[in-house]
């Protein structure tokens, strides 16, 4: 017996049944409303939340090695104010010449004073003023490496034997060991969120397949293919990943929206470099498309894998 | 398709038990033929709905061969089997109509696993409806069918896709005998039109109403061929195979 001509050019074009909505309206109860839809907004916007955190602190932390690189700190231990003053001025003449110094500064004594006034007050300056050290700050091209310092602390010996001298970078080491830690919990978060949300997705799908067995199996008997089956779940996941992803996305942005007000607020030289350009709420803009990839892919290999044990 | 000479379904020794549980079908050899009708008879628990499962592919037997339009079963790779039961229509003894679909999408969901566009089903299914009878319901949802109307459109879905072998688990036993007659003519114009059909029933009245039908018997999971028509085929199958 031949096939009916629909069916012969249906083959013809390679079987894709049960395509568009057509495939959808077959397992309506594979939708995952209630709450699911509510479970990916919440995760879309931790996830979003956690991942603008990362990325602020990973730009906090380049904009500070950025300032801070070629940056050496040299201070001039010496109680007595003369003999500090002229140990100052004789290693900056001594450093000015030195090669790969690309700025030189001696802190005037006022800028110092207005520094360490909030902590000190009155004491920070006048005749019976606590000695604090003078500082110079340099630059130097190119890497700093110990064996530069000790060019320079060599250079230094007899001029200024007062003069210590740090790297600027070397100060922050624990700072940026702290952002590294922070960026990487964030990372951690972001991958929990996304475990938690498979697991999720992994339990609705498996409770839809439950409630559709009957629909499947006739669906089986009439010739359906598990990818076609397993396509129908993939795209009702997909549409309520979507819909969940974009109202997490709205939380998301707006919590860190909020939250960038709040740091910018502080007006810390350091917390400013810790803002979010345009690549970084391009990277945000695609949490939820990842949160749709991740749940269409979850769902589809969660019912091909309880198909398989279908005949 | 089944080219001429090729048996429909091959059953050669084959036996099938449920996980340790004793042997439900036993030493069950046959052949079926194309364009022929036949009748499964037995009592309740002689292993119907068992042989039927094997024939519309939704089990695999536990011992034997069955060869199906030429295809060894046993070892068939599962991503086959689908393109077979495509080849393939059943009437399952509830229906198993889809609750919220409407009776034009229930008979339509074969074209639609095949892959046919919504604009080329929609003759040959309102063709459909009208050959059952029910071309004023097409919306109607299966619970507002009655029984005989939910088994028509239960035939109707399984013979759209011009299957080369019908099998129907008891199709006539929740309709009054009025309705089974109707039912059992759609059978028959069917099986005029090529297609080989499988009824399994316990109402022994039946047979007598399609005279050319061959009946395998089934007691306690083993087939006999009272007629002998399974193993020596009257000259009309003979002829056609």
């Amino acid at each position: 017996m031949k096939s009916p001509p629909v069916i012969a050019r249906a083959i013809a074009r390679g079987f894709s049944g049960l395509s568009g909505e057509r495939g959808s309206q077959l397992l309506p109860q594979a939708r995952l409303a209630g709450p699911m839809p509510w479970v990916i907004a919440i995760m879309i916007a931790l996830t979003s939340i956690a991942a603008a955190g990362g990325l602020a602190l990973n730009n906090l932390a380049q904009a500070a090695r950025a300032e801070l690189s070629g940056g050496v700190t040299v201070q001039i231990v010496e109680a007595d104010p003369v003999e500090r003053a002229r140990q100052a001025t004789a290693a900056a003449t001594a450093l000015a010449g030195k090669p790969g110094v690309s700025a030189i500064r001696v802190i005037p004594d006022a800028e110092l004073d207005r520094l360490i006034e909030p902590w000190l007050g009155d004491a920070a300056s006048g005749d019976a003023a606590i000695p604090v050290p003078a500082l110079i700050d340099l630059h130097l091209s190119g890497t700093i490496t110990p064996q530069r310092l000790g060019e320079l602390r060599n250079a230094l010996a007899s001029a200024a034997p007062s003069a210590r001298i740090d790297a600027q970078a070397d100060w922050l080491g624990p700072v940026f060991a702290a952002i590294s830690s922070l960026q990487w919990l964030a990372l951690a978060l972001i991958a929990l969120l996304a475990l938690a949300s498979i697991a999720a997705v992994w339990l609705a799908a498996r409770s839809a397949l439950g409630s559709n067995h009957e629909t499947i199996e006739v669906v089986h008997h009439l010739g359906g293919t598990d990818a076609q089956i397993a396509r129908i779940f993939q795209r009702s996941v997909a549409r309520d990943a979507l819909l969940g992803g974009c109202a997490g996305l709205a939380i998301g942005l707006i919590a860190v929206f909020l939250l960038a007000q709040r740091f910018a607020a502080l007006g810390s030289g350091m917390i400013d470099g810790g803002g979010l350009d345009v690549m970084d709420w391009a990277i945000l803009a695609l949490v939820p498309v990842a949160g749709i990839v991740l749940a269409a892919l979850t769902a589809r290999f969660t019912v091909l894998a309880a198909l398989r044990r279908m005949l | 398709m089944s080219g001429s000479g090729e048996d429909i379904v091959q059953f050669s020794n084959v036996g099938l038990r449920y996980g340790t549980g004793k042997e439900v079908l036993s030493d069950v050899s046959f052949t079926l033929y194309p364009g022929s009708f036949y009748f499964l008879t037995g009592a309740s628990g002689a292993g119907k709905t068992s042989l039927l499962k094997l024939l519309y592919l939704a089990q695999r037997p536990s011992r034997g061969m069955i060869s199906m339009f030429g295809t060894d079963i046993i070892t068939l790779p599962r991503d086959r089997l689908p393109g077979l039961r495509r080849r393939l229509g059943v009437v399952f003894q509830d229906f198993r109509l889809i609750p919220h679909l409407s009776a034009f999408d229930n008979i339509a969901l074969p074209l639609r696993v095949a892959g046919v566009t919504e604009q080329d089903l929609q003759k040959p299914v309102a063709d459909m409806l009208e050959w059952v009878g029910l071309a004023g319901r097409s919306d109607a949802r299966p619970a507002t069918l009655s029984g005989g109307e939910q088994q028509r459109v239960a035939i109707a879905r399984a013979v759209i896709g011009r299957p080369d072998m019908l099998v129907a688990d008891e199709p006539t036993g929740n309709v009054d005998p009025e309705m089974a007659l109707k039912l059992l003519r759609l059978f028959e114009a069917l099986n005029r039109l090529g297609t080989t059909v499988v009824v399994a029933t316990h109402d022994l009245h039946l047979l007598k109403k399609v005279p050319d039908s061959l009946i395998m018997r089934l007691d306690k999971g083993r087939l006999s061929d009272p007629t002998g028509a399974l193993r020596y085929p009257p000259r009309r199958q003979a002829a056609l195979s």
